[in-house]
Protein backbone atom coordinates (compact mmCIF):
# COMPACT_ATOMS: atom_id res chain seq x y z
CA UNK A 1 0.00 0.00 0.00
CA UNK A 2 2.64 2.31 1.19
CA UNK A 3 4.26 1.59 -2.47
CA UNK A 4 1.44 2.65 -4.41
CA UNK A 5 1.00 5.97 -2.26
CA UNK A 6 4.88 6.29 -3.10
CA UNK A 7 4.15 5.99 -7.08
CA UNK A 8 1.20 8.00 -7.09
CA UNK A 9 3.43 10.81 -5.54
CA UNK A 10 5.88 10.34 -8.51
CA UNK A 11 3.42 11.07 -11.13
CA UNK A 12 2.15 13.87 -9.06
CA UNK A 13 5.69 15.03 -8.83
CA UNK A 14 6.37 14.29 -12.37
CA UNK A 15 2.82 15.47 -13.94
CA UNK A 16 4.24 18.77 -15.38
CA UNK A 17 6.60 16.58 -17.59
CA UNK A 18 3.95 14.56 -19.19
CA UNK A 19 1.89 17.90 -19.98
CA UNK A 20 5.25 18.99 -21.48
CA UNK A 21 5.57 16.10 -23.43
CA UNK A 22 1.63 16.44 -24.71
CA UNK A 23 2.00 19.99 -25.61
CA UNK A 24 5.09 19.09 -27.49
CA UNK A 25 3.18 16.48 -29.88
CA UNK A 26 0.62 18.47 -30.57
CA UNK A 27 2.55 21.80 -31.23
CA UNK A 28 4.88 19.40 -33.42
CA UNK A 29 2.66 18.10 -35.88
CA UNK A 30 1.36 20.50 -37.07
CA UNK A 31 4.20 23.16 -36.93
CA UNK A 32 4.98 24.38 -40.35
CA UNK A 33 1.54 23.42 -41.97
CA UNK A 34 -0.68 25.76 -43.77
CA UNK A 35 -4.03 24.79 -41.83
CA UNK A 36 -2.11 23.36 -39.01
CA UNK A 37 -4.96 22.17 -36.13
CA UNK A 38 -7.39 22.44 -38.82
CA UNK A 39 -6.32 19.16 -40.36
CA UNK A 40 -7.32 17.50 -37.25
CA UNK A 41 -10.51 17.35 -38.20
CA UNK A 42 -9.77 17.79 -42.08
CA UNK A 43 -7.81 14.86 -42.66
CA UNK A 44 -10.79 12.40 -40.59
CA UNK A 45 -13.28 13.90 -42.76
CA UNK A 46 -11.89 13.57 -46.36
CA UNK A 47 -11.06 9.88 -45.30
CA UNK A 48 -14.86 9.37 -44.45
CA UNK A 49 -16.05 10.90 -47.94
CA UNK A 50 -13.74 8.66 -49.75
CA UNK A 51 -15.00 5.66 -47.79
CA UNK A 52 -18.15 6.20 -48.01
CA UNK A 53 -18.29 6.87 -51.54
CA UNK A 54 -16.36 3.39 -52.16
CA UNK A 55 -18.73 1.15 -48.93
CA UNK A 56 -22.16 3.42 -48.88
CA UNK A 57 -23.49 1.13 -52.27
CA UNK A 58 -22.01 -1.88 -50.80
CA UNK A 59 -23.34 -2.33 -47.45
CA UNK A 60 -25.97 0.46 -47.21
CA UNK A 61 -28.55 -1.57 -46.52
CA UNK A 62 -29.11 -1.89 -42.92
CA UNK A 63 -27.29 1.49 -42.42
CA UNK A 64 -29.27 4.29 -41.44
CA UNK A 65 -26.81 7.11 -41.93
CA UNK A 66 -23.37 5.70 -43.18
CA UNK A 67 -21.32 8.63 -42.86
CA UNK A 68 -21.70 8.87 -39.03
CA UNK A 69 -21.41 5.00 -39.20
CA UNK A 70 -18.26 4.84 -40.61
CA UNK A 71 -16.72 8.21 -38.48
CA UNK A 72 -17.69 6.47 -35.28
CA UNK A 73 -15.84 3.17 -35.98
CA UNK A 74 -13.18 4.78 -38.04
CA UNK A 75 -12.69 7.79 -34.85
CA UNK A 76 -11.76 5.42 -32.11
CA UNK A 77 -10.57 2.97 -34.10
CA UNK A 78 -7.59 5.51 -35.36
CA UNK A 79 -6.98 6.79 -31.77
CA UNK A 80 -5.74 3.28 -31.02
CA UNK A 81 -4.10 2.82 -33.79
CA UNK A 82 -2.15 5.51 -34.22
CA UNK A 83 -1.44 5.61 -30.30
CA UNK A 84 -0.29 2.47 -29.58
CA UNK A 85 2.07 2.72 -32.83
CA UNK A 86 3.69 6.04 -31.36
CA UNK A 87 3.88 4.54 -27.88
CA UNK A 88 5.28 1.12 -29.26
CA UNK A 89 8.58 3.67 -29.72
CA UNK A 90 8.42 5.46 -27.00
CA UNK A 91 11.32 3.58 -24.51
CA UNK A 92 13.24 3.15 -27.36
CA UNK A 93 12.97 6.68 -29.13
CA UNK A 94 13.75 8.51 -25.50
CA UNK A 95 16.98 5.90 -25.37
CA UNK A 96 19.52 9.05 -25.00
CA UNK A 97 17.98 10.28 -22.16
CA UNK A 98 17.04 7.33 -20.09
CA UNK A 99 20.47 6.72 -20.31
CA UNK A 100 21.56 9.72 -18.80
CA UNK A 101 18.79 10.66 -15.75
CA UNK A 102 16.58 8.87 -14.14
CA UNK A 103 12.81 9.62 -15.26
CA UNK A 104 10.04 7.44 -14.52
CA UNK A 105 10.10 5.77 -18.01
CA UNK A 106 6.12 4.91 -18.60
CA UNK A 107 5.84 8.92 -18.31
CA UNK A 108 7.01 8.55 -22.09
CA UNK A 109 4.23 6.51 -23.05
CA UNK A 110 1.48 7.42 -21.39
CA UNK A 111 2.69 11.38 -23.20
CA UNK A 112 1.94 9.42 -26.23
CA UNK A 113 -1.40 7.82 -26.03
CA UNK A 114 -2.46 11.65 -23.86
CA UNK A 115 -1.36 13.25 -27.10
CA UNK A 116 -3.35 10.79 -29.24
CA UNK A 117 -6.39 11.49 -27.21
CA UNK A 118 -6.03 14.93 -28.12
CA UNK A 119 -6.50 14.18 -31.71
CA UNK A 120 -9.57 11.99 -30.81
CA UNK A 121 -11.21 14.99 -29.52
CA UNK A 122 -10.54 17.03 -32.50
CA UNK A 123 -12.22 14.19 -34.40
CA UNK A 124 -15.28 14.77 -32.16
CA UNK A 125 -15.65 18.03 -33.88
CA UNK A 126 -15.74 16.42 -37.86
CA UNK A 127 -17.72 13.70 -36.20
CA UNK A 128 -20.33 17.07 -35.08
CA UNK A 129 -19.83 18.47 -38.29
CA UNK A 130 -21.22 15.54 -40.33
CA UNK A 131 -24.06 14.85 -37.62
CA UNK A 132 -25.22 18.23 -38.33
CA UNK A 133 -24.75 18.23 -42.09
CA UNK A 134 -26.42 14.74 -41.96
CA UNK A 135 -29.20 15.94 -39.72
CA UNK A 136 -28.71 13.21 -37.41
CA UNK A 137 -30.99 13.05 -34.11
CA UNK A 138 -28.72 14.58 -31.02
CA UNK A 139 -30.09 12.67 -27.81
CA UNK A 140 -29.42 12.94 -24.49
CA UNK A 141 -27.10 10.05 -24.54
CA UNK A 142 -24.64 11.82 -26.01
CA UNK A 143 -23.48 13.01 -22.52
CA UNK A 144 -22.26 9.77 -21.63
CA UNK A 145 -19.47 9.56 -24.45
CA UNK A 146 -17.01 10.28 -21.69
CA UNK A 147 -17.25 6.79 -20.33
CA UNK A 148 -16.67 4.99 -24.07
CA UNK A 149 -13.69 7.68 -24.07
CA UNK A 150 -12.26 6.49 -20.10
CA UNK A 151 -12.47 3.05 -21.07
CA UNK A 152 -10.83 2.70 -24.29
CA UNK A 153 -7.91 5.47 -23.19
CA UNK A 154 -7.12 2.65 -20.74
CA UNK A 155 -7.08 0.27 -22.69
CA UNK A 156 -4.87 1.82 -25.13
CA UNK A 157 -2.35 2.80 -22.27
CA UNK A 158 -2.27 -1.01 -21.60
CA UNK A 159 -1.99 -2.09 -24.83
CA UNK A 160 0.58 0.54 -25.26
CA UNK A 161 2.46 -0.41 -21.92
CA UNK A 162 2.97 -3.98 -23.57
CA UNK A 163 4.31 -2.95 -26.81
CA UNK A 164 6.99 -0.27 -25.57
CA UNK A 165 8.18 -2.83 -23.30
CA UNK A 166 7.86 -5.73 -25.72
CA UNK A 167 9.90 -3.77 -28.68
CA UNK A 168 12.79 -3.07 -26.14
CA UNK A 169 13.80 -6.57 -25.92
CA UNK A 170 12.15 -8.12 -29.59
CA UNK A 171 12.03 -5.77 -32.41
CA UNK A 172 10.34 -7.66 -34.33
CA UNK A 173 6.87 -6.71 -32.58
CA UNK A 174 6.96 -3.40 -34.69
CA UNK A 175 6.80 -5.91 -38.01
CA UNK A 176 4.31 -8.12 -36.25
CA UNK A 177 2.38 -5.46 -34.75
CA UNK A 178 1.95 -4.00 -38.09
CA UNK A 179 0.38 -6.83 -40.14
CA UNK A 180 -1.64 -7.75 -36.41
CA UNK A 181 -3.32 -3.89 -36.67
CA UNK A 182 -4.45 -4.60 -40.74
CA UNK A 183 -5.96 -7.72 -39.62
CA UNK A 184 -7.54 -6.55 -36.51
CA UNK A 185 -8.42 -3.49 -38.85
CA UNK A 186 -10.84 -5.67 -40.89
CA UNK A 187 -12.03 -7.87 -38.63
CA UNK A 188 -13.59 -4.76 -36.67
CA UNK A 189 -16.79 -3.29 -38.24
CA UNK A 190 -16.13 0.08 -39.10
CA UNK A 191 -16.95 0.13 -42.41
CA UNK A 192 -19.60 -2.56 -42.58
CA UNK A 193 -22.55 -4.12 -40.12
CA UNK A 194 -22.02 -6.96 -38.03
CA UNK A 195 -25.05 -8.23 -39.46
CA UNK A 196 -23.10 -9.23 -42.57
CA UNK A 197 -21.21 -11.72 -40.80
CA UNK A 198 -24.05 -13.64 -39.92
CA UNK A 199 -23.27 -16.61 -42.37
CA UNK A 200 -19.42 -16.71 -41.10
CA UNK A 201 -20.68 -17.75 -37.96
CA UNK A 202 -17.00 -18.33 -36.46
CA UNK A 203 -15.85 -15.23 -37.79
CA UNK A 204 -18.56 -13.42 -35.61
CA UNK A 205 -17.80 -15.32 -32.71
CA UNK A 206 -13.97 -14.52 -32.54
CA UNK A 207 -15.32 -10.86 -32.89
CA UNK A 208 -18.20 -9.91 -30.74
CA UNK A 209 -16.16 -12.16 -27.67
CA UNK A 210 -12.72 -10.81 -27.92
CA UNK A 211 -12.18 -7.63 -30.07
CA UNK A 212 -11.97 -4.87 -27.67
CA UNK A 213 -12.56 -2.73 -30.50
CA UNK A 214 -16.32 -4.15 -31.29
CA UNK A 215 -17.38 -3.46 -27.42
CA UNK A 216 -15.83 0.13 -27.34
CA UNK A 217 -17.53 1.08 -31.68
CA UNK A 218 -20.73 -0.96 -30.32
CA UNK A 219 -21.09 1.43 -27.38
CA UNK A 220 -20.32 4.84 -28.89
CA UNK A 221 -22.69 4.21 -31.75
CA UNK A 222 -25.41 3.21 -29.49
CA UNK A 223 -24.80 6.38 -27.70
CA UNK A 224 -24.30 8.69 -30.63
CA UNK A 225 -25.91 7.14 -34.10
CA UNK A 226 -29.25 5.08 -32.25
CA UNK A 227 -29.52 7.58 -28.79
CA UNK A 228 -29.97 4.73 -26.45
CA UNK A 229 -28.40 3.34 -23.26
CA UNK A 230 -26.19 0.36 -24.31
CA UNK A 231 -26.70 -2.98 -23.88
CA UNK A 232 -24.87 -4.22 -20.26
CA UNK A 233 -22.83 -7.13 -21.78
CA UNK A 234 -21.16 -4.44 -23.79
CA UNK A 235 -21.19 -1.67 -21.15
CA UNK A 236 -19.40 -4.17 -18.43
CA UNK A 237 -17.45 -5.99 -21.35
CA UNK A 238 -15.68 -2.96 -22.43
CA UNK A 239 -14.56 -2.15 -18.74
CA UNK A 240 -13.13 -5.83 -18.30
CA UNK A 241 -11.44 -5.51 -21.06
CA UNK A 242 -10.22 -1.99 -20.13
CA UNK A 243 -8.45 -3.61 -16.91
CA UNK A 244 -7.47 -6.60 -18.17
CA UNK A 245 -5.46 -5.10 -20.68
CA UNK A 246 -4.11 -2.29 -18.45
CA UNK A 247 -3.35 -4.31 -16.10
CA UNK A 248 -1.41 -6.70 -18.12
CA UNK A 249 0.34 -3.97 -19.89
CA UNK A 250 1.38 -2.26 -16.19
CA UNK A 251 2.54 -5.90 -14.75
CA UNK A 252 5.19 -6.44 -17.61
CA UNK A 253 5.95 -2.90 -17.57
CA UNK A 254 6.93 -2.94 -14.27
CA UNK A 255 8.25 -6.47 -14.64
CA UNK A 256 11.04 -5.76 -17.04
CA UNK A 257 11.56 -1.89 -16.97
CA UNK A 258 14.83 -2.30 -15.04
CA UNK A 259 16.39 -3.82 -17.77
CA UNK A 260 15.56 -1.66 -20.90
CA UNK A 261 18.95 0.16 -20.14
CA UNK A 262 20.68 -3.04 -21.30
CA UNK A 263 18.94 -3.08 -24.04
CA UNK A 264 17.89 0.41 -25.56
CA UNK B 1 25.83 6.44 12.06
CA UNK B 2 24.88 6.07 8.20
CA UNK B 3 22.82 9.33 8.35
CA UNK B 4 25.10 11.80 7.73
CA UNK B 5 26.18 10.02 4.22
CA UNK B 6 24.03 11.29 1.44
CA UNK B 7 25.50 8.93 -0.59
CA UNK B 8 25.94 5.65 0.48
CA UNK B 9 27.00 2.95 -1.85
CA UNK B 10 27.96 -0.84 0.04
CA UNK B 11 29.32 -3.42 -1.45
CA UNK B 12 28.03 -2.74 -4.72
CA UNK B 13 27.80 -4.80 -7.80
CA UNK B 14 26.88 -4.35 -11.04
CA UNK B 15 26.66 -7.19 -13.62
CA UNK B 16 25.91 -6.90 -17.48
CA UNK B 17 24.90 -9.89 -19.64
CA UNK B 18 26.95 -9.82 -22.88
CA UNK B 19 25.63 -12.72 -24.15
CA UNK B 20 21.80 -11.75 -24.50
CA UNK B 21 22.97 -8.20 -25.41
CA UNK B 22 22.85 -9.00 -29.12
CA UNK B 23 19.53 -11.18 -29.04
CA UNK B 24 17.02 -7.85 -29.92
CA UNK B 25 14.80 -10.33 -32.46
CA UNK B 26 12.62 -13.30 -32.01
CA UNK B 27 14.52 -15.88 -34.80
CA UNK B 28 17.25 -15.11 -32.41
CA UNK B 29 16.18 -15.95 -29.44
CA UNK B 30 14.23 -19.10 -30.80
CA UNK B 31 17.42 -20.21 -32.13
CA UNK B 32 19.44 -19.68 -29.22
CA UNK B 33 16.90 -21.11 -26.54
CA UNK B 34 16.43 -24.28 -28.95
CA UNK B 35 20.41 -24.61 -29.21
CA UNK B 36 20.52 -24.08 -25.45
CA UNK B 37 22.88 -20.87 -26.30
CA UNK B 38 20.66 -18.38 -23.82
CA UNK B 39 23.37 -18.63 -21.50
CA UNK B 40 24.85 -16.39 -19.01
CA UNK B 41 28.15 -14.37 -20.12
CA UNK B 42 28.46 -12.07 -17.15
CA UNK B 43 30.37 -9.15 -17.22
CA UNK B 44 30.98 -7.18 -14.10
CA UNK B 45 31.37 -4.07 -14.83
CA UNK B 46 31.75 -2.71 -11.47
CA UNK B 47 32.69 -5.46 -8.30
CA UNK B 48 32.45 -4.72 -4.44
CA UNK B 49 32.67 -1.30 -4.72
CA UNK B 50 32.15 1.07 -1.62
CA UNK B 51 31.33 4.99 -1.67
CA UNK B 52 31.03 6.67 1.35
CA UNK B 53 30.01 10.82 0.52
CA UNK B 54 29.43 12.70 3.45
CA UNK B 55 27.51 16.15 2.83
CA UNK B 56 29.42 19.17 1.27
CA UNK B 57 32.00 16.52 0.03
CA UNK B 58 33.36 16.82 -3.88
CA UNK B 59 34.70 13.60 -5.09
CA UNK B 60 36.39 13.17 -8.31
CA UNK B 61 35.88 9.71 -9.74
CA UNK B 62 39.24 9.17 -12.23
CA UNK B 63 40.46 5.75 -14.07
CA UNK B 64 41.30 4.84 -17.58
CA UNK B 65 38.21 4.53 -20.42
CA UNK B 66 36.23 1.62 -19.46
CA UNK B 67 37.30 1.44 -15.75
CA UNK B 68 33.39 1.83 -14.42
CA UNK B 69 33.10 5.49 -13.80
CA UNK B 70 30.39 6.28 -16.00
CA UNK B 71 28.68 3.36 -14.37
CA UNK B 72 29.21 4.16 -11.17
CA UNK B 73 27.21 7.52 -11.66
CA UNK B 74 24.73 5.73 -13.46
CA UNK B 75 24.07 3.24 -10.15
CA UNK B 76 24.22 6.28 -8.25
CA UNK B 77 21.45 8.49 -10.04
CA UNK B 78 19.53 5.48 -10.03
CA UNK B 79 19.58 4.75 -14.21
CA UNK B 80 21.19 0.99 -13.26
CA UNK B 81 19.78 -0.99 -10.73
CA UNK B 82 22.72 -2.72 -8.48
CA UNK B 83 23.18 -6.71 -8.99
CA UNK B 84 24.17 -6.94 -5.17
CA UNK B 85 24.72 -4.72 -2.54
CA UNK B 86 23.18 -1.58 -1.68
CA UNK B 87 22.86 2.37 -2.53
CA UNK B 88 21.16 4.81 -0.65
CA UNK B 89 21.09 8.63 -1.59
CA UNK B 90 19.76 10.90 0.30
CA UNK B 91 17.87 14.42 -1.15
CA UNK B 92 18.17 15.93 -4.35
CA UNK B 93 20.21 15.15 -7.50
CA UNK B 94 21.07 16.80 -10.98
CA UNK B 95 22.90 14.91 -13.20
CA UNK B 96 24.58 16.57 -16.22
CA UNK B 97 23.47 15.10 -19.10
CA UNK B 98 25.39 14.61 -22.08
CA UNK B 99 24.79 17.52 -25.08
CA UNK B 100 21.30 17.84 -26.16
CA UNK B 101 19.98 14.67 -24.11
CA UNK B 102 17.38 16.31 -22.89
CA UNK B 103 16.61 18.34 -25.65
CA UNK B 104 14.18 18.55 -28.57
CA UNK B 105 15.98 19.45 -31.49
CA UNK B 106 12.66 21.53 -33.10
CA UNK B 107 11.90 23.47 -30.30
CA UNK B 108 12.95 26.03 -29.64
CA UNK B 109 14.99 27.29 -26.27
CA UNK B 110 12.15 28.82 -24.49
CA UNK B 111 10.05 25.70 -25.35
CA UNK B 112 13.39 23.57 -24.08
CA UNK B 113 13.82 25.41 -21.17
CA UNK B 114 10.50 24.12 -19.70
CA UNK B 115 10.84 20.22 -21.31
CA UNK B 116 14.00 19.98 -19.79
CA UNK B 117 13.67 21.13 -16.16
CA UNK B 118 10.19 19.33 -16.01
CA UNK B 119 12.66 16.06 -17.35
CA UNK B 120 14.51 16.80 -14.15
CA UNK B 121 11.54 17.02 -12.35
CA UNK B 122 10.75 20.57 -11.12
CA UNK B 123 7.51 21.75 -11.95
CA UNK B 124 5.96 24.34 -14.63
CA UNK B 125 5.67 27.07 -12.41
CA UNK B 126 9.46 26.34 -10.54
CA UNK B 127 10.99 26.89 -14.26
CA UNK B 128 9.06 30.47 -14.92
CA UNK B 129 10.02 31.59 -11.92
CA UNK B 130 14.18 31.02 -12.85
CA UNK B 131 13.25 31.12 -16.75
CA UNK B 132 15.23 34.67 -16.87
CA UNK B 133 17.83 34.38 -14.59
CA UNK B 134 18.54 30.33 -16.90
CA UNK B 135 18.38 32.48 -20.20
CA UNK B 136 20.52 35.26 -18.41
CA UNK B 137 23.12 32.29 -17.21
CA UNK B 138 23.37 30.78 -21.25
CA UNK B 139 23.58 34.43 -22.21
CA UNK B 140 20.88 33.25 -24.53
CA UNK B 141 18.70 36.46 -24.17
CA UNK B 142 18.43 37.28 -28.14
CA UNK B 143 17.61 33.55 -28.96
CA UNK B 144 15.00 32.30 -26.66
CA UNK B 145 12.61 31.64 -30.12
CA UNK B 146 14.96 29.99 -32.10
CA UNK B 147 15.20 26.26 -32.56
CA UNK B 148 17.93 24.67 -30.88
CA UNK B 149 18.45 22.62 -33.76
CA UNK B 150 20.33 26.10 -35.17
CA UNK B 151 22.15 25.92 -32.46
CA UNK B 152 25.77 25.78 -31.95
CA UNK B 153 26.90 22.72 -29.54
CA UNK B 154 28.12 25.54 -27.25
CA UNK B 155 24.75 26.97 -26.91
CA UNK B 156 23.36 24.06 -26.10
CA UNK B 157 25.90 23.51 -23.55
CA UNK B 158 25.29 26.59 -21.80
CA UNK B 159 21.59 26.40 -22.11
CA UNK B 160 22.06 22.52 -20.52
CA UNK B 161 24.38 23.88 -17.85
CA UNK B 162 22.11 26.88 -16.83
CA UNK B 163 18.97 24.24 -16.80
CA UNK B 164 21.06 22.11 -14.35
CA UNK B 165 22.82 24.20 -12.07
CA UNK B 166 19.57 26.45 -11.69
CA UNK B 167 18.50 24.66 -8.68
CA UNK B 168 20.96 24.36 -5.25
CA UNK B 169 20.41 20.48 -6.15
CA UNK B 170 21.70 18.52 -2.81
CA UNK B 171 24.12 16.14 -5.07
CA UNK B 172 25.23 17.45 -8.53
CA UNK B 173 26.78 15.06 -10.87
CA UNK B 174 28.82 15.96 -13.70
CA UNK B 175 30.30 13.43 -16.69
CA UNK B 176 32.74 15.41 -18.80
CA UNK B 177 31.03 17.94 -20.07
CA UNK B 178 33.05 20.49 -19.87
CA UNK B 179 35.20 20.40 -22.82
CA UNK B 180 32.53 22.12 -24.45
CA UNK B 181 32.10 25.05 -24.73
CA UNK B 182 34.94 28.16 -25.12
CA UNK B 183 37.60 29.22 -22.19
CA UNK B 184 35.51 32.00 -20.77
CA UNK B 185 32.45 29.89 -20.28
CA UNK B 186 34.32 26.81 -18.66
CA UNK B 187 35.36 29.65 -16.16
CA UNK B 188 32.09 30.65 -15.68
CA UNK B 189 31.23 26.80 -15.43
CA UNK B 190 33.72 26.22 -12.53
CA UNK B 191 32.70 29.33 -10.80
CA UNK B 192 29.14 27.92 -10.52
CA UNK B 193 30.56 25.04 -9.32
CA UNK B 194 32.60 26.33 -6.73
CA UNK B 195 29.78 28.81 -5.30
CA UNK B 196 27.89 25.48 -5.13
CA UNK B 197 29.80 23.75 -3.37
CA UNK B 198 30.31 26.33 -1.30
CA UNK B 199 27.08 26.23 -0.28
CA UNK B 200 26.73 22.87 0.39
CA UNK B 201 26.35 21.17 -2.42
CA UNK B 202 27.82 17.99 -2.82
CA UNK B 203 29.48 17.34 -5.97
CA UNK B 204 30.61 13.76 -7.80
CA UNK B 205 32.91 14.39 -10.80
CA UNK B 206 34.18 12.61 -13.78
CA UNK B 207 36.93 13.95 -15.50
CA UNK B 208 39.94 12.73 -17.15
CA UNK B 209 41.79 16.77 -16.62
CA UNK B 210 43.34 15.24 -13.07
CA UNK B 211 44.08 19.15 -12.74
CA UNK B 212 40.78 20.29 -12.90
CA UNK B 213 39.88 17.43 -10.53
CA UNK B 214 42.43 18.61 -8.33
CA UNK B 215 41.05 21.92 -8.09
CA UNK B 216 37.73 21.01 -7.70
CA UNK B 217 37.95 18.06 -5.63
CA UNK B 218 38.80 17.58 -1.83
CA UNK B 219 38.46 13.41 -2.37
CA UNK B 220 38.87 11.28 -4.74
CA UNK B 221 37.87 7.95 -6.25
CA UNK B 222 39.91 5.39 -8.20
CA UNK B 223 38.38 2.42 -10.38
CA UNK B 224 40.60 0.16 -12.37
CA UNK B 225 38.50 -2.30 -14.45
CA UNK B 226 35.61 -2.16 -12.04
CA UNK B 227 37.33 -2.53 -8.72
CA UNK B 228 38.48 0.22 -6.51
CA UNK B 229 42.06 0.94 -6.73
CA UNK B 230 42.01 3.71 -4.10
CA UNK B 231 40.24 6.04 -2.17
CA UNK B 232 40.68 9.07 -0.11
CA UNK B 233 42.35 12.72 0.10
CA UNK B 234 42.34 13.81 -3.47
CA UNK B 235 46.23 14.56 -3.73
CA UNK B 236 47.34 11.30 -2.28
CA UNK B 237 45.06 9.06 -5.16
CA UNK B 238 45.82 11.38 -7.76
CA UNK B 239 49.69 11.25 -6.90
CA UNK B 240 48.96 7.76 -7.38
CA UNK B 241 47.64 8.11 -10.56
CA UNK B 242 49.95 9.86 -12.38
CA UNK B 243 52.60 7.73 -10.66
CA UNK B 244 51.05 4.62 -11.75
CA UNK B 245 50.13 6.32 -15.81
CA UNK B 246 53.69 7.31 -16.37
Amino acid sequence: MAAMFERINVLIQYKDLLRELVVRDVKLKYRRSFLGYLWSILSPLLIMIVMTIVFSQMFDRGIDNFPVYLLTGSALFEFVNSSTHMAMYSVLDNSALLKKIYVPKYIFTLAKITSSMVDLVFSMGALLLVMLVTRAHFSLYMLLIPVVVIQIYLFACGLGFLLSAANVFFRDVQYIYNAFTTAWMYLTPIFYPIEMLDKMEWVRWIITHLNPMYYYIQHFRDLVLYGRFTEPVIFWGGWLFSFVVLFVGLFVFKKTQDKFILYV
Amino acid sequence: MSEEYIVDVENMTIRFNLASEKVDNLKEYFIKLIKHELMFQEFLALKDVNLKVRVGEAWGLIGINGSGKSTLLKAICGILKPYRGTIRTVGTIAPLIELGAGFDMNMTARENVFLNGTVLGHSRKFMQEHYDEIIGFAELENFQDVPIKNFSSGMQARLGFAIATMVKPDILVVDEILSVGDYQFQQKCYGRMNEMLQGGTTLLYVSHDINSVKDLCDHAIWLDHGVVKMSGPVEEVAAEYMSENR
